[in-house]
């Protein structure tokens, strides 16, 4: 499957997987499997499978769940981040509709191997429309636990409107009943997290690859992807696309190969990672790997035709970020607003072009300034757009 | 309102008096009541001996938790990019003309407010709004000014 090499990098052909949406009802035999094996033993198989967390950041599972195994206290939990609000991701909650017992047996897992007895699944309000159903699987695999012995339970939270509160501390935040604000870390949460206990916090998708992995094994696994981006996983593909929708695939494909796949033919440029990821066009189609030794994406996949004007879609992206801005960091807060009036003003000829470098700069100290990955990434989609559409933020 | 008090009362005995109460008890307020009044929110912290502001500031940081008084449904139609590109902007002028109020406005009858909101997870199927906990997808105008007169008649 390992495909030609770019610049020493090993990229895979576009394939397509079936994992993730199997029929889930085979997951509670996982769980009573993993239930008689050794806690390290998961977490090293875990660890050796090269899982990283899916919902973008991509910090190394096994490490993540092994850290919160051996952190102090007898008092743990595990929370599943359902606050799935990046521009352009819509993976989460087609898991959570079609497959909800892959995620929860995950979770269980967790609880088993770190020691916690409590799970949250912190829902955003934007699917509220899944919680009767999520309720009544929960209660159903809440009873599976008890007569497996696995002293788990599982409860629901609802978040009500923050895409900031994805962000794992402002999450915490929001479950503690206060603000959706970022913490400053370390302390990470996997030692101080909800209640300031030892928690994990990882995305629907992470907890999915978890059961599948010890379903199938990390041997089995590692067939897929790269050395640096290991399995497979959801793309939610939308814009100017032949075919939208979510799409497993095995990662470290070329953009060149997603594009001739999923484009209509006049692709111009794509949005990886959301409008906190980055812009890529056409020219640098067949040098971008999506993955961790590339651009890594928590799944979006957005596609722009040579129809759609990139000032349009960048000023689209920043009124995002300045609404979404929590408030607290000033580099954040000052700079979300300042970068939109920017290129408005540049726009309108009150500024001239070479305000876009002040623009820039300003992007860049947000990135080394702000305190979460809100602020941080918003020079992430602000430069590569800038730098590879400026005359038509300009013009 | 006596009716209020009670309703906080009997939310806080379910969900706990705790810090981490706060938000399952406005959720639930919303749900009943649409939105939290300064009366309501004074109520709530009141019943987990917090200070109003602590109430308020943590209320307000919510999108969706109203502060203000809104309709009896709340529209919220999806802005960010790909439902813009899929003609969010004619969606929403049809909406505002059957309904005759802005976004942000609520109607004479308090029976609709229009919002726009940031990605609803929707993208493959845009534009897509909400109507309280509903979702309606692949909205054309037509489309959205049917599904709002089988609100109206509601």
């Amino acid at each position: 499957m390992t495909g030609k090499k770019q610049n020493d990098m090993e990229t895979k052909k576009l394939t397509r997987v079936d994992y993730i949406f199997r029929p889930d009802n085979t997951c509670l035999d996982t769980l009573k499997k993993s239930l008689r094996r050794d806690r390290d033993e998961i977490i090293l198989e875990l660890i050796d499978s090269g899982l990283k967390g899916r919902g973008g950041a991509g910090f190394l599972t096994g490490l993540k769940w092994k850290l919160a195994k051996e952190a102090a206290g007898d008092v743990k939990y595990v929370i599943c981040n359902a606050d799935e609000g990046e521009p352009g991701t819509f993976k989460d909650r087609e898991i959570l509709d079609r497959v909800p017992r892959r995620v929860f047996t995950g979770m269980a897992l967790c609880g088993y191997v770190i020691g916690s007895k409590e799970g949250f699944l912190y829902l955003r309000a934007e699917y509220k429309f899944l919680a009767p159903k999520l309720m009544s699987i929960m209660a159903e695999m809440n009873q599976e636990f008890k007569k497996l012995g696995l002293d788990f339970t599982l409860n629901i939270r609802y978040g009500s409107g923050a895409y900031v509160c994805g962000e794992e501390t402002a999450l915490i935040d929001s479950m503690e009943g206060r603000r959706g604000e970022p913490r400053n870390k370390p302390p990470f949460p996997v030692t101080e997290g909800y209640l300031n206990k030892p928690t994990v916090v990882n995305n629907v998708e992470t907890f999915v690859n978890c059961t599948i992995i010890m379903g199938i094994g990390a041997e089995e696994y590692k067939r897929f992807g790269t050395d640096s981006s290991r399995g497979f996983k959801l793309f939610s593909v939308s814009g100017d696309c032949s075919k939208e929708g979510i799409y497993e695939l095995e990662l470290g494909m070329l953009l060149s190969d997603f594009v001739e796949e999923f484009g209509d033919g006049d692709t111009k440029a794509v949005q990886v990672g959301g409008a906190s990821g980055f812009c890529v066009p056409r020219k640098k189609f067949n040098q971008t790997i999506i993955g961790f030794e590339g651009i890594p994406t928590g799944g979006s996949m957005k596609i722009f035709n040579s129809s759609r004007s990139m000032y349009h879609v960048l000023h689209n992206y920043l009124e995002f970020f300045e609404e979404e801005s929590c408030g607290q960091c000033t580099p954040c807060r000052v700079g979300c607003q300042q970068l939109l009036k920017g290129i408005e003003a540049v726009k309108s000829k009150q500024r001239s072009s070479s305000y876009l470098d002040e623009l820039v700069k300003l992007a860049k100290v947000m990135k080394v300034a702000s305190k979460c990955g809100l602020g941080q990434s918003v020079g992430n989609a602000f430069v590569s757009i800038v730098d590879n559409f400026r005359e038509e933020i300009i013009y | 309102m006596a009716n209020t008090e009670m309703l906080v009362k009997e939310l806080a005995d379910k969900y706990g008096r705790n810090r981490e109460s706060l938000l399952p008890i406005l959720q639930e307020l919303i749900d009943e009541r649409r939105y939290v009044n300064d009366e309501t929110m004074i109520n709530v912290a009141r019943e987990l001996d917090l200070s109003a502001a602590e109430v308020y500031g943590t209320a307000s940081f919510y999108s969706f938790i109203e502060t203000e008084e809104v309709g009896k449904y709340v529209i919220r139609l999806c802005k960010t990019i790909v439902c813009d590109m899929k003609g969010k902007e004619n969606v929403l002028q049809a909406i505002e003309n059957t309904l005759k109020i802005k976004v942000g406005q609520t109607t004479a009858d308090k029976k609709f407010t229009l919002k726009t909101t940031n990605c609803l997870g929707w993208c493959h199927k845009g534009p897509a709004m909400l109507i309280n906990d509903e979702v309606y997808t692949e909205l054309t105008p037509g489309k959205a000014i049917d599904i709002i007169e089988s609100y109206i008649n509601k």
